[in-house]
């Protein structure tokens, strides 16, 4: 198969390492260098971190902590969370950060994605994208404000719009799905990969690694999970695991 | 000592990083009596061609370089951009590059009957080395694998080609031409692998007889 990825998401918030449901109901698991570390020695092919305080509390990443976070995996970090500025993303990328994630900047003003695609190079640049059913819908829309606030305009179009301005990679955070290993929505999946020919993320839902190796076999993307590789199911105990480090076959 | 070159791109953070589990030391600088005095370069790089070859003109890195890598032949290390910015060019710019390498860089094409290959280049793949016995990728002849992440490549039949890859085409991920190596994947995000390559450039630039 060609090339799978399959990227444990961990969630921070003011230092900690947390795990959500439905965006909400933030459980604490510990100390999130400790678990970078681990998800390094077990040679997991890149990891995502996201800041779930720093957009709404308006405090901007926290260097500190991404540093130390960037110092303990030797894999491709990806981070996000209250990044706006073009100067912000630079430090980042100067910290070890390979990959800067976009989401409510994106959607506030989007001309920052050319732009840092220009500055950067698109492969530095992802766009995260969240969705929900809105209630008595059996549509998805897209939220920001980590799912309060919804906006006008199907994912598709913003996944294809983000794409046409330069961001090189899309994840789409289902967060319906968050936390509940209920298992990826596929279909939803499929027509994101699909539609775009930049690499693309699957976020939420996660049930099984067999679960991930589909969404790469059926959609042609990288699948990614927090509740998989946080912990032991159904108990909920926290357990930071990936699965044993697999050959890659070239492409064909 | 390894110099890694502050021109103020690339995640120098995880070279730096890497190094140091290495017991390599290791400085980040611009200047060229640290330059002169380091027994390997590496020229680190995330981002554009052209503001790649405008951040080592402010720095006043061009002439140093050429002087230090080309003229006396001290070991050098390109990785992702810092090995594209060794050649003549790049589709993505208008800017000249080093000139190290005589090939420009192009862009990767979409193939529609292959659409699961996307651009950019993403992920983890397969270096083969093209010569037995190339020091850099000593250890790592069999199933090395490497984290990429570009749009931009040298062609697979670069004369100075040391490893090719494939993605949509074969291209040449490992250059080398004398003193001069170039890798378009990350070692410093590639685990294990990436720590092999770097000891192993490590090993080169210390028994190096260069200046």
């Amino acid at each position: 198969m060609p090339n799978e990825r399959l990227i444990p998401c961990l969630l921070i918030r003011s230092g900690g390492l947390y795990k959500t449901i439905r965006f909400k109901s933030p459980t604490y698991l510990g100390d999130p260098i400790n678990a970078v570390k681990i998800f390094s020695d077990k040679e997991a092919d890149e990891i995502i971190v996201m800041d779930i305080g720093a957009t709404s509390e308006n405090c901007g990443p926290d260097f500190e902590l991404i540093s130390d976070i960037a110092n303990q995996a030797f894999m491709p970090v990806c981070y996000g969370g209250g990044v706006s500025t073009l100067s912000q993303m630079e430090r980042l990328y100067s910290l070890g950060v390979e990959k800067v994630v976009l989401n409510s900047a994106a959607h506030a003003r989007p001309s920052l994605v050319g732009e840092a695609a220009k500055h950067f190079g698109n492969q530095s640049v992802v766009v995260c994208i969240d969705c929900k059913k809105p209630f008595f819908s059996r549509d998805y829309a897209v939220y920001t404000n980590r799912g309060k606030s919804r906006i006008n305009g199907s994912i598709l179009d913003y996944a294809k719009y983000f794409e046409s301005l330069g961001a090189g990679e899309l994840v789409l955070n289902n967060i319906d799905l968050d936390g509940t290993m209920a298992g990826y929505d596929h279909a939803l999946l499929k027509k994101l990969g699909e539609a775009l020919s930049i690499p693309v993320v699957g976020l939420g839902g996660a049930c099984s690694l067999e679960d991930m190796r589909r969404a790469v076999r059926e959609s042609g993307i990288a699948a990614a999970a927090g509740s998989l590789f946080s912990f032991r199911w159904p108990e909920r105990a926290v357990l930071i695991n990936y699965p044993k480090h697999r050959q890659v076959s070239c492409n064909e | 000592m390894i110099a890694v070159i502050d021109y103020e791109l690339g995640n120098v953070g995880s070279v730096l990083n890497m190094l140091k589990k290495l017991n390599i030391e290791a400085i980040l600088t611009n200047k060229p009596n640290d330059l002169k005095r380091a027994k390997g370069l590496i020229l680190p790089g995330v981002g554009s061609f052209d503001r790649g070859m405008k951040q080592l003109q402010k720095y006043d890195l061009v002439s140093v370089l050429n002087n230090i890598v080309m003229e006396k032949g001290k070991p050098c290390l390109g990785i992702c951009l810092g090995m594209q910015l060794m050649g003549q060019a790049s589709e993505e710019g208008d800017m000249s590059g080093l000139g190290w390498i005589d090939s420009s860089v192009r862009l990767f094409q979409r193939d529609p009957d292959r659409p699961r290959l996307r651009i950019p280049h993403m992920g983890w793949n397969l270096v083969k080395p093209t010569h037995v016995d190339f020091p850099l990728l000593s250890g790592l002849e069999r199933q090395a694998r490497f984290y990429f992440v570009h749009s931009y490549f040298y062609p697979a039949d670069l004369k100075y080609g040391a490893a090719t890859t494939e993605h949509l085409v074969p291209f040449t991920s490992v250059l080398s031409r004398g003193n001069v190596y170039g890798c378009q994947f990350h070692p410093e995000k590639s685990h294990s692998f990436g720590l092999k390559l770097l000891s192993n450039f490590y090993s080169i630039a210390s028994q190096s007889h260069c200046e």
